[in-house]
């Protein structure tokens, strides 16, 4: 049963539905003229992979549309999930020079997109593996830095077994994307299309420190990557935290991806439930829409903050809101009240700032609701890691992203390298890859 | 409101835009309702002697850009494939109908008097304004010994135009090829054959595209194709270019010319009426956006006049011509350079690499505050404007005149020529 919202809103999202539609080829075309092909273009720039955007893009105009994909492809493995999931309005669109003269970039995502999706509606693989290295690397998590380093490394002739803890690879494309982002199972297509380039070997069901110790993993292989994610839950440390309603919201978005169901009932018996969400991250804003999605009839949002200083960007912030979301700020939750051992609501105290200090006013609101949904971020779990530099409870890594062991390389999530975003992953996994070969042959 | 009224060879119009003599004017249907678009006259597509020719199926070809605007348009269609007697009837329904507009003729024969006079003699009756000889089209009928088949040989030129003068009382217009080395022979030659005015140009040879799949150039008839004739955007330089040959060479001057080729906007016309055009002729753009367009051209000429305090067409017609110069005749001693607004920049580098990759390396780029700054090197700037037609922004690249203070110096009289020509007292 859908949300009595639902019918409210002709745009209303669904979990099956594209939020942004695809390009036609006409559209791409109009698109992709209005490029300026600027030299040491701004858009690459702001890239984490530093796509060559604007040749990219001459390449659709001139119709060698699989010659754009390679090139998307060649820096970002994983273009066809950045074209969806991308926050491009604060990257690449953002630095687009259109902007300037008349304040509406050339939709350079959705031209991704447009690309890719005939390259693999084509079912070309357009990478040749090198020559092969007789070399063995362990890849821990099969996420997008996981994936993109399996891939680069294959693709310099070594030999790659990816070891990921879940039932399938993809890590967050997989089961923390909003579903509207990633229609028609697109993560594991992209996962197949990665994976067919050969030398590429994946065992599911696979963590590390349960199923098998870093220790071993060096003493098996040539080298080890780390693209663990951040599988730890930050918790929000008030009372009524375990009622029956409250769940973490990375839970519920894994387990609407998989098409199971959540953890928390989201449909009610009459219009749906009411649902806060606890946080003002682009994980908050996922969970808060796929909630209405999914059935709920009201879901709040709230931070203990501005939205200036929400991790989700003004886009993502506006698209909650049109969803029908309600964002409220500056309440930070004090005690999650129960009725019957299940939620009946959530008590958040009114924040300002003093002196440049977050600080409680003493006041209290109440929200009455069904659901509580923390959106507070996540952590790196340290099982497994043994012997391992950590810093600022991520791993330390230097600029070759080499962590305190030989031979060890970690990216992604699980350092602090950037946006902890799809992109800035697959970007780490490429550099760590490279620098693996580099030891490799050292 | 400006005074659009013209007249060329004595004929009238009440404003300067004609159809050329092409597909939109094949027809009563397509020029009724040309006029009641506002088009001031119209060029019937060329008669011929019956029995009619028979086209081809697929007939265009295009040079599109990449938002598929029409940059370059090409044809292989022949002239009128319909009965003479039928145009010959709608010709003189149409022009009883529109008596204030200027109908002329298109026509086209075979080399001999009794063709050419022959037609001229059937089209007067109905009441035309004028007739132009096509001595321009490149395909098909040039085959034939017809077309630019005459148009090219300045002896032929001369004849017909003869031939058709002695044979009618109507103004004849000849209508010139752009296909030759040197577009002065063949307008000298019709006016010595007693033309009352020449129209230009016609269609250029041309493949428009080749088909890749098929291998073949388009349009395709099945599997082959021909050189067409190309018109559109893309050749008005070389239109603009011819007209002001004629304009401005001693034997064809005060010659009344209607102008043509890639004409699609006001802005286009007022060009060609500024190198001494009379009228001027639009096909590509009515093709491409229908009759509509006209009312812009209308309005836009008009209000264009207004701002700068023209009342008649006479009043900025022919007004370039005496800046069109020879090469020999520039003064070297100009210098321009370029700026650029560092305001209305956008950041996007083309300039630059433009400059670099290709000419003089004379802008560089410095650390901005929060985008790059380009920055013109005066010394390097030979005032090329290769910068200020690849940027983006208008008005952000402009050309600025130097001061040098040196007098206006042609080459013959420079130092540097080595056949320089010295002036009689620095001689001696």
């Amino acid at each position: 049963m859908s949300g009595v919202n639902g019918a409210a809103h002709s745009n209303q999202l669904s979990l099956d539905r594209d939020l942004v539609s695809p390009f036609t080829a006409l559209q791409a075309m109009a698109e992709s003229s209005r490029c300026l092909y600027c030299y040491e273009a701004a858009c690459v720039t702001a890239c984490p992979t530093a796509i060559d955007i604007p040749g990219f893009i001459r390449k659709i105009g001139t119709g060698n549309v699989k010659g754009a994909a390679r090139t998307i492809l060649d820096a970002n493995i994983m273009g066809g999930t950045c074209a969806r999931a991308c926050p491009t309005e604060v990257l690449c669109e953002q630095a687009c020079v259109r902007n300037k003269a008349e304040a509406e970039p050339v939709l350079i995502g959705r031209l991704q997109r447009y690309a890719t999706d005939v390259l693999f509606k084509a079912g070309v693989q357009p990478f040749t593996r090198q020559a092969p290295t007789g070399k063995h690397v362990a890849v821990v998590g099969g996420g997008p830095a996981g994936l993109a380093c399996a891939h680069r490394l294959a693709l310099l002739g070594h030999e790659v077994t990816v070891f990921e803890a879940r039932a399938k690879a993809g890590g967050l494309n997989e089961y923390g994307l909003a579903a509207y982002k990633m229609v028609d199972d697109f993560a594991q297509r992209e996962v197949d299309f990665i994976l067919s380039l050969g030398g590429i070997t994946v065992k599911t069901g696979v963590a590390l420190g349960r199923d098998v110790t870093l220790a071993q993993l060096r003493q098996d292989h040539d080298a080890v990557f780390l693209g663990l994610g951040l599988a730890g839950i930050n918790t929000l440390g008030v009372a009524g935290e375990n009622l029956a309603g409250v769940a973490d919201a990375v839970d519920v978005i894994a387990a609407l991806r998989q098409r199971a169901a959540p953890p928390v009932a989201l449909a009610g018996p009459l219009a749906g439930r009411r649902v806060v969400v606890i946080g003002g991250g682009n994980t908050a804003v996922d969970a808060a829409i796929q909630s209405l999605c999914a059935g709920a009839a009201e879901v709040t949002m709230a931070y203990r903050r501005g939205t200036a200083e929400m991790g989700a960007t003004g886009h993502e912030q506006d698209l909650a809101r049109t969803q029908g979301v309600v964002l409220r700020t500056w309440l930070a939750p004090r005690e999650i009240l129960g009725a019957g051992g299940a939620v009946s609501g959530v008590v958040l105290e009114r924040m300002a700032m003093d002196a440049g200090r977050l600080v409680g006013t003493g006041e209290t609101v109440t929200i009455p609701c069904d659901v509580v949904l923390k959106a507070v971020g996540q952590k790196l779990t340290p099982g497994g890691l043994d012997g391992l530099a950590l810093a600022g409870g991520r791993i330390q890594v230097d600029e070759t992203l080499a962590t305190s062991l030989p031979g060890v390389y970690a990216g992604g999530d699980c350092i602090k390298s950037g946006e902890d975003l799809t992109v800035q992953s697959v970007a780490d996994g490429k550099a760590a890859a490279f620098a693996i070969d580099a030891y490799l042959k050292a | 409101m400006a005074d659009l009224r013209g007249t060329i060879a004595g004929i009238k119009s009440p404003n300067p835009f004609w159809l050329a003599s092409a597909p939109p004017t094949d027809k009563e249907y397509n020029i009724v309702r040309a006029f009641k678009a506002g088009w001031g006259g119209v060029v019937w597509k060329t008669l011929g002697e019956d029995p009619p020719v028979v086209n081809v199926s697929s007939r265009y070809g295009a040079l599109l850009d990449s938002n598929r605007t029409m940059i370059g348009f090409n044809n292989i269609e022949l002239i009128t494939d319909r009965p003479l007697e039928v145009n010959l009837r709608e010709i003189a329904a149409v022009k009883k109908a529109w008596p204030d507009r200027a109908v002329v003729v298109s026509l086209m024969a075979v080399m001999t008097e009794e063709a050419w006079a022959g037609l001229a003699r059937r089209i007067e009756p109905t009441g035309a304004d004028g007739l132009e000889l096509n001595f321009g089209c490149p395909h098909g009928m040039c085959e034939r010994g017809m077309g630019s088949a005459i148009g090219q040989v300045p002896e032929m030129v001369e004849q017909v135009t003869r031939w058709v003068k002695n044979a009618t009382r109507l103004p004849v217009i000849v209508k010139l090829t752009p296909n030759i080395t040197n577009v002065l022979w063949s307008a000298e030659a019709a006016k010595r054959g007693g033309a009352d005015a020449v129209s230009l140009i016609n269609t250029i040879n041309s493949i428009a595209s080749i088909d890749l799949d098929a291998m073949a150039p388009t349009p395709t008839v099945g599997g082959k194709g021909t050189h067409g004739g190309y018109c559109g955007p893309a050749v008005k330089p070389i239109a603009l270019n011819m007209v002001a040959e004629i304009a401005r060479n001693p034997d064809t001057r005060g010659l009344p010319i209607s102008g043509i080729g890639g004409i699609g906007t006001w802005r286009d016309a007022a060009e060609f009426l500024a190198l001494g055009c009379g009228s001027v002729q639009v096909c590509t753009a009515a093709m491409t956006y229908g009759f509509r367009i006209v009312e812009d051209m209308i309005d836009g000429l008009s209000a264009w006049m207004d701002e700068k305090g023209y009342r008649t067409l006479a009043d900025f017609q022919g007004r370039a011509v005496p800046n069109v110069v020879n090469w020999n005749d520039l003064n070297m001693n100009f210098v321009t350079k370029a700026k650029i607004d560092q305001d209305l920049c956008i950041d996007c580098g083309r300039c630059h690499i433009a400059c670099e990759d290709t000419s003089h390396q004379a802008i560089r780029i410095l650390p901005g505050d929060g985008k790059r700054l380009f920055e013109v090197v005066d010394e390097e700037c030979v005032g090329c404007n290769l910068c200020a037609h690849v940027c983006p922004v208008p008005d952000c690249i402009t050309m600025h005149e130097q001061e040098t203070g040196r007098p206006y110096l042609t080459w013959p009289e420079h130092p540097q020529n080595p056949a320089r020509v010295l002036p009689p007292k620095a001689a001696e």
